[in-house]
């Protein structure tokens, strides 16, 4: 072999051995994740049952269950939804069809880009001082719907955006050229041609809020829950009751920690198999999150 | 783009049965706009309220405590009946995790960005990717369940003499946690690197390598330290690994494998026992929370400075 013919030799094998790596490292993120869930699967599988799913928190490790967790985590998610969702989505539909060019445009957009960066318990510290003891919401499902709420609108704003931007413009020039007016456009044309990027966005930012555990800690979530929260209908008129959103909350994920954070490992079985169903609440809804994306894709070709 | 249609001279009875009034549509198109301005406003009062609560309550707390201590003391013990309010020993603890986790991110994240982005086929690509996320939506605190009860009795195995409680399992596990973000923007970013300039490269003789790490990891520098400073800031803010694993003992020290806590850890630890609304006590939190935002406002300046400084133009 000529020294050149060695130098390429050398470096071809350094190639593969780069690739080697890379793939090695690719294996080894995904075995984490493996290792992870065989590790809750192993620790908690057998302490699924019925009887977790429907009992109250307790003393006794045996008994304990979840009731209170997941109703709390369902009834937060809907406040949480229904504050976020509205605002983020107007808020996207703004900034992209109608903000004009100039400073206090820069200024939201600033903004947006700097909450996406605020660390999670910060907005916890926030509702503590404003939510609860300024405008004395309590520490209760409103507060901490209203916290996880805050926390998620950059990202629905930013992945609205996303969406809405990947509408081409002939698009809404045929709609302005029949004489559409601006909202008709975006409620006819824009809004239903971005409704999967939306949609993947809505649903990834509240599958993330699914799992927050720390803003809800320092709002004041209580982990020891031995009842549900007031019904949200009543006998009488007008049927539908608002009683609950002024009850203290607590949810799956503060459920958890309350059983890893003690000492006895039979509430570490019962903090496995929270997790297991916390892991499949959230890997559920990022598969209909990759779903939604996927079908969107594939349907529409501009 | 201006919607307003104009005025024509045509009659629009031909068009719609009855005819609406003409300003109608118009107030209409005005109140949306304003509500949706008002929508993108909120953002802002976000912002407004997070700094102007944790101000307030730190403000407050200075008066009681002074700002030199605060910056020099080398015991953060604000609940003991000696109280001593010096922020060092949450910043070192804070430091530690995040080095740790750094240390395991960005190289695990870059590689997988170069693979992903110069070697993968479409096929492996378009698996890998969704999987990965999946690593990032995993509960923050189901990952503290497997540092405490996973990776540490792991690492156990290796250092017989480490304490349950330590930073070591918390950094690593927060690193895994993070690889995701510092490797999909990083390869988004490597994807937008112009074909051209690989190509001239391969051209020149230059193997995979050599154009991955020369030609197309610097061109596409600016968004890779994008996610670079995602990554940090993310680190700096994680909260539930820390707190369930790291331990929550205030303690001045670098080493890894000793517990300590972190800014967000201790944030956890007061909400969780009942110091009473207005105390010293609770507003530690506030200046501790003041303390996280202003480092993590500063990583994402600095990322920002770093971005517009690396722009490349093609």
């Amino acid at each position: 072999m000529t020294p050149i013919q060695r130098k390429i030799a050398r470096r071809k094998a350094l190639d593969r051995f780069f690739a080697f790596e890379g793939l090695t490292v690719m294996a080894l993120a995904l075995l984490v994740l493996l290792a992870l869930v065989g590790q809750l699967m192993a620790d908690g599988l057998t302490r699924l049952s019925w009887q977790f799913l429907t009992s109250f928190p307790s003393r006794f490790p045996a008994q304990a269950g979840i009731i209170s967790a997941w109703v709390g985590t369902i009834l937060v998610m809907l406040v949480t939804a229904l504050a976020a969702i509205p605002l983020g989505v107007g808020a996207a539909i703004y900034l992209e069809e109608y903000a004009p060019k100039n400073w206090a445009t820069e200024i939201i957009e600033i903004n947006i880009a700097t909450l996406a960066g605020v660390p999670s318990i910060v907005y916890g510290l926030m509702a503590l001082g404003l939510l609860v003891y300024q405008f004395h919401l309590g520490q209760s499902f409103l507060t901490a719907g209203l916290t996880l709420g805050m926390l998620i609108l950059p990202m629905i704003i930013i992945a609205t955006r996303e969406a809405i931007r990947s509408v081409p413009p002939s698009v809404r020039e045929a709609a302005y050229a029949l004489g559409a007016t601006k909202w008709q456009t975006v409620r006819d044309h824009v809004v239903p041609y971005s409704m999967g990027g939306m949609l993947t966005g809505m649903i990834l930012a509240l599958s993330r809020a699914v799992g927050e555990t720390a803003p809800l800690i320092t709002v004041g979530a209580l982990s020891f829950i031995a009842f549900l929260p007031h019904p949200p209908w009543q006998d009488a008129f007008p049927f539908i009751s608002f009683e609950w959103l002024f009850d203290p909350f607590t949810v799956m994920p503060i459920q958890m920690f309350n059983w890893v954070s003690r000492p006895q490992e039979e509430f570490h079985v019962n903090a496995a198999a929270a997790g297991l169903i916390l892991l499949a609440m959230t890997l559920a809804m990022n598969a209909v999150a990759i779903a939604i994306r996927a079908r969107f894709r594939k349907r529409i070709h501009w | 783009m201006e919607a307003n249609v104009v005025e024509m001279p045509v009659e629009k009875n031909v068009m719609c049965g009855s005819p609406a009034p003409r300003f109608v549509p118009r107030l209409q198109e005005k109140v949306i706009e304003r509500l949706l301005q008002l929508a993108a406003c909120v953002s802002v009062a976000i912002t407004l309220g997070i700094v102007g609560i944790l101000s307030y309550e730190s403000l407050l707390f200075f008066q009681q405590v002074s700002i030199v201590d605060f910056m020099t003391d080398r015991q953060w013990t604000p609940l003991f009946a000696d109280a001593h309010y010096g922020i060092l020993p949450l910043v070192s603890g804070t430091l530690v995790t995040t080095t740790v986790a750094l240390l395991v991110a960005i190289p695990m994240g870059s590689l997988i960005a170069i693979y992903l982005s110069e070697y993968a086929s479409r096929g492996v690509r378009e698996c890998v990717k969704p999987a990965l996320e999946l690593l990032s939506a995993v509960p923050t605190v189901v990952y503290g369940y497997f540092a405490l009860l996973f990776v540490t009795p792991t690492l156990q195995k290796l250092w017989p003499g480490l304490p349950g409680f330590n930073m070591l399992s918390a950094g690593l596990v927060i690193g895994l946690m993070i690889v995701p973000y510092v490797s999909s923007v990083s390869e988004d970013a490597m994807r937008a690197v112009p074909v051209y300039l690989r190509e001239g490269a391969f051209a020149l003789g230059a193997t995979r390598m050599q154009t991955a790490l020369r030609v197309v990891f610097p061109s596409a520098l600016s968004g890779i330290t994008a996610a670079y400073v995602l990554g940090v800031s993310r680190a700096i803010g994680e909260t539930m690994v820390v707190a369930i694993a790291a331990g929550m003992q205030p303690m001045l020290t670098l080493n890894p494998l000793e517990p300590a806590a972190t800014m967000t850890a201790y944030i956890v630890q007061v909400s969780l026992g009942d110091v009473p609304h207005g105390s010293v006590g609770y507003r530690t939190i506030f200046a501790t929370g003041l303390m996280l935002l202003s480092i993590t406002l500063l990583f994402n300046i600095a990322g920002h400075v770093l971005k517009k400084r690396y722009r490349q133009v093609y």
